[in-house]
Parts: C-alpha cells; sequence; structure tokens
C-alpha cells in the first residue's frame, strides 16, 4: 500500500486542476514511475495524489496544420520511441527516450512527467532543450506556453505552478526541419540507469553538405538544469566540415558555458572530460546523419 | 480509507475485487486474487520480478496503481496456455529445455516478457532479445541461457508463421567441446585445493 492520503482519478485536465486546487497537500502523478517511488522512499509520504494516468487528451503524438510537431504530455516513451512521426522527423528524441529506465518503465512513464520532474538528468530534457520545445501549460488562471529555455529554475524546480498540468509539447517546424541529431548518453551500465551526463546535439547542413549552416547542442547533468552551449553554437554555424579546428574549439566552448558538479556518480573532472568528448561526438554523429562527411576517430 | 469493488480483466476473466484505492497491482493480484507467479524483488521498479502482461505490454506492477488498470487486459503467468492443446506455451517449455531457470523468482517476471517477445513476430537477433529483456534481473542464471530460451520460442513462433529464422550457434555449457570442460573442471579443482585462508 503507497503511503498516500488520497488518489483522485481525473476526468480531464480542467477536473484535475480544480482536485488540485482544493487540495494543498496534493501533487499530480501521470505515469507513476517517479512518483510512486518517490511515495516509496518517503520523499512524498503523506501526499493526495490526483491522477492524469488515463486520461486521452493527453496522449499521442500528431502534426498541426503548419506541420508543427505536438506531444502530449502523458504520452509514454514507448509510444514516442515507436510513432512514425518521431521517427520521421525527430528521430534523436525516440531514441533518446528509449535510454530512459528500462523496457518497463517506458510502457508506463510519460514524457510530461520526465520533463515536469526538474531532473537535469532526465533523459527527455536535453533533446527537447535542443529542439527549443514550447510547453503548453494550463492552471487554474488558463493555458500560458512557456520555453523550456525558462522552464527550469533549478535542481528539480521548474516554473510550473503545482496546480498547472502540463498538456502538450509543441514543437515547431522550423526547429526540426532539416536537422538530424544525436543523443549521447554516458552511464555506468547500458539499462536502468540515470544519466552521469547526457548530450543531445541537432545540426542542419548547407546544400553542398560541406558545412555547417546550424547547430544546437544541449546537456544533461553538466550544470543544474538542462543547458544549451550558445557559444559553441555560435562559433560552429558556418564552419566547413574540414576546418581541423572545429571539433576541438566546440568542444572547448560547449565546457565553458557548462557548471558540472561533483557527485557520488561522477567527480566535476571527470564530467568535464565528458562534455568536452560528448559534445565532439554527438556533433560528428549528427553530421554523418545529415549525409557530411568528417574524419574523427576515437 | 474504505474499499471499493472494481472489475479486473486478469487472464481472460472479469474478476470483482475489492480494492484500496492506494494500493499496487502487485498487491491486488498476489494478496487479493491470488496470482503468485508474480514477484516482488525491489519494489522501486528496477528488476521486473513483479512484469505482468498489461494490454500486451509488461509493466511493473510495483509501481502500477490497481485502479488504473480497469478495463485493460491482465495477464499473469498463470493465464498463459497454448491455445491449440491447452499445454503450457513454447516459451515456458523452451525455459525449462534450456535450463533458464534456476531460484526461479525471476523467472515469472522473464517468461511474459517473452511472451511479449515472440508475440511481436519478429526474427530478433540475440542482441537484440539482450536488449528487450534490460528491464528484468535475474541474480542466478547469467542470462544466457535465458536468451537461448527466448531464442528458441522466436524460432517455433517464426516457423509457424514461415519466416526464416536461425538460432545463433549455442554459447551455454552444454556445447562447450570436452577438452576445454576438462580443463575448467581442473581449474575449479585447483581453486577448491587453495587454501585461502593461507593467503
Ligand atoms: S518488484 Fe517491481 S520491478 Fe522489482
Ligand atoms: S533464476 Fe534466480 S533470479 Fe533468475
Amino acid at each position: 500500500m503507497f503511503d498516500i492520503s488520497f488518489l483522485y482519478e481525473a476526468k480531464d485536465v480542467k477536473d484535475a486542476i480544480k482536485r488540485l486546487s482544493e487540495n494543498p497537500n496534493s501533487e499530480i502523478i501521470s505515469g507513476g514511475t517517479d512518483v510512486l517511488i518517490r511515495v516509496r522512499e518517503g520523499k512524498d509520504a503523506g501526499m493526495g495524489l490526483v491522477s492524469i494516468h488515463n486520461i486521452a487528451e493527453l496522449k499521442g503524438v500528431k502534426q498541426d496544420g503548419s506541420g508543427n510537431i505536438i506531444i502530449g504530455a502523458g504520452t509514454c516513451f514507448y509510444d514516442i520511441t515507436h510513432n512514425e512521426i518521431i521517427q520521421k522527423y525527430i528521430p534523436s528524441l525516440g531514441e533518446a527516450v528509449n535510454t530512459v529506465g528500462g523496457p518497463q518503465i517506458r510502457q508506463t512513464g510519460t514524457i510530461g512527467g520526465n520533463i515536469c520532474n526538474g531532473a537535469t538528468s532526465a533523459d527527455s530534457a536535453s533533446t527537447m532543450t535542443a529542439l527549443q520545445a514550447d510547453i503548453v501549460l494550463e492552471g487554474p488562471n488558463g493555458e500560458r506556453v512557456v520555453n523550456i529555455k525558462d522552464f527550469y529554475t533549478g535542481p528539480g524546480k521548474t516554473v510550473r505552478d503545482r496546480c498547472e498540468v502540463c498538456k502538450h509539447f509543441v514543437i515547431k517546424k522550423e526547429n526540426f526541419e532539416n536537422y538530424y541529431g544525436y543523443y549521447f548518453k554516458y552511464g555506468k551500465r547500458k539499462s536502468l540507469e540515470i544519466a552521469t551526463l547526457g548530450c543531445s546535439v541537432l545540426v542542419k547542413l548547407n546544400g553542398a553538405k560541406d558545412a555547417i549552416e546550424d547547430v544546437k547542442i544541449a546537456y544533461g547533468v553538466a550544470a543544474p538544469t538542462p543547458s544549451r552551449a550558445y557559444k559553441a553554437e555560435e562559433f560552429a554555424k558556418g564552419k566547413k566540415l574540414n576546418d581541423k579546428t572545429l571539433l576541438d574549439e566546440f568542444a572547448k566552448l560547449a565546457l565553458e558555458e557548462m557548471k558540472p558538479r561533483d557527485s557520488w556518480r561522477a567527480s566535476k573532472e571527470f564530467r568535464e572530460q565528458l562534455i568536452k568528448e560528448m559534445a565532439k561526438r554527438s556533433l560528428v554523429n549528427s553530421i554523418r546523419r545529415a549525409g557530411g562527411r568528417i574524419e574523427y576517430y576515437v | 480509507m474504505s474499499k471499493k469493488i472494481i472489475t479486473l480483466h486478469v487472464n481472460g476473466k472479469d474478476r470483482e475485487v475489492a480494492v484500496d484505492e492506494r494500493e499496487s497491482l502487485y498487491e491486488t493480484l498476489r494478496n487479493e486474487l491470488r496470482l503468485t507467479s508474480i514477484k516482488k524483488g525491489c519494489e522501486v521498479g528496477e528488476c521486473g520480478a513483479c512484469s505482468v502482461l498489461l494490454n500486451g505490454k509488461c509493466v511493473d506492477s510495483c509501481i502500477y496503481l490497481t485502479v488504473w488498470a480497469q478495463g485493460k487486459d491482465i495477464v499473469t503467468v498463470e493465464g498463459l496456455k497454448d491455445e491449440t492443446n491447452g499445454d503450457i506455451t513454447d516459451v515456458q517449455k523452451e525455459f525449462i529445455k534450456q535450463a533458464a531457470v534456476q531460484c526461479g523468482f525471476c523467472t515469472p517476471g522473464f517468461i511474459l516478457k517473452a511472451v511479449e517477445i515472440v508475440g511481436a513476430n519478429k526474427p530478433y537477433t540475440r542482441d537484440e532479445i539482450k536488449e528487450l529483456i534490460t528491464g528484468n534481473l535475474c541474480r542466478c542464471t547469467g542470462y544466457m541461457n535465458i536468451v537461448t530460451a527466448i531464442e528458441h520460442a522466436i524460432k517455433h513462433n517464426m516457423d509457424k508463421l514461415g519466416i526464416p529464422y536461425e538460432v545463433a550457434p549455442s554459447t551455454t555449457s552444454f556445447d562447450i567441446p570436452d577438452a576445454e570442460k576438462e580443463k575448467m573442471l581442473k581449474d575449479v579443482l585447483a581453486m577448491q585445493n587453495n587454501d585461502v585462508t593461507k593467503a
């Protein structure tokens, strides 16, 4: 038996908001793979849970009239990885969420929960940051849209109010069209592991496929919140793929903007090394996926 | 907190059960419905011993609320049978044949995962099978025989579907050349004779 004061199955989003507002000591539960474990550990013991688990309107991936991709917050990781739209346009997001927990967890855990729990280690967070996702929240005062770059405020903290339900994510067409990406997760084991460091790159090459037109790079666990390395991005724009300084300089600049910490998982120094190496490898892999040729040996 | 009566569709039958809304599916299935094949290993979604098939896909029942499972199709090992002859399934037979069971604690979870894998009707490679079972932990077997058992079960299914499928040459102890076995035995004996307390 879970140590919770109540469980309420919300009929829809409005119903959930109402319940959350009425009960100050309550929180949302979606897939449960995080919240229920926090309850078990005693961290969230005694809380009331408002469940959005079976709300159909929060599930699924679709495209709107202008080609933007809309991901329901209640979509489980497995369904994202196996969705045709994701596979066609943003496969690196599908791959990223396919590294969360193990197969069983991915059947129930949701992307909304992964983003809203505020963890810098969340496997979807760096790729969603690179994709500049818009987060659509609905609360007692109506709906608002927050871009992911303004969403995280600290470790485990976001701008989402306790009574706000994350409904869906919007990934604008201009942010994924012609971009090719790669998510690199470094962990001590391959499954059921929390990332020691995560790095997600999206790259767009020029027509001749010999230079970078645009690049986005975002990290998880390299700072208290998922963060982009803007300087590295600026530097790499317009660079030729055969430019011998490209990778080293890109990695160096990426590190400058990150603030890795010591933790029991890894030391700060080791994380710094990872930040540089993973920048290079993720960029190389993204470029190769985009059809570009670049030399790199590990 | 009062209990309420809900209906769960378990192993092909509708079952009415009195549940507390704070209960996990693991607790309800095991304690109320006495489906004791499900095991509790970690209670935090890491070991897969509590796996049940929910609409055909394995989930960890220890971190799944019972009330969420209403209207969904739940299957545990008790509900498995070969539809053609009422016998146990090919997956179960192969687990026995390949000695994929030692203490058996992880086995029901693995069997259900294997049923899901075989049911996908895909000719998975050994490496893909390893990837697919990463949500289940086994402390005894070393996984080798489990993967082999799943491979053979896929083979039976592929034969039925008429899809060519090769089971990778076995690397389990059964197929170790005799000379190699003798060497291993010698090594083991040498280890036993070596008095570690004096080292
Ligand atoms: S007991 Fe449920 S995953 Fe271990
Ligand atoms: S057989 Fe003992 S845990 Fe797998």
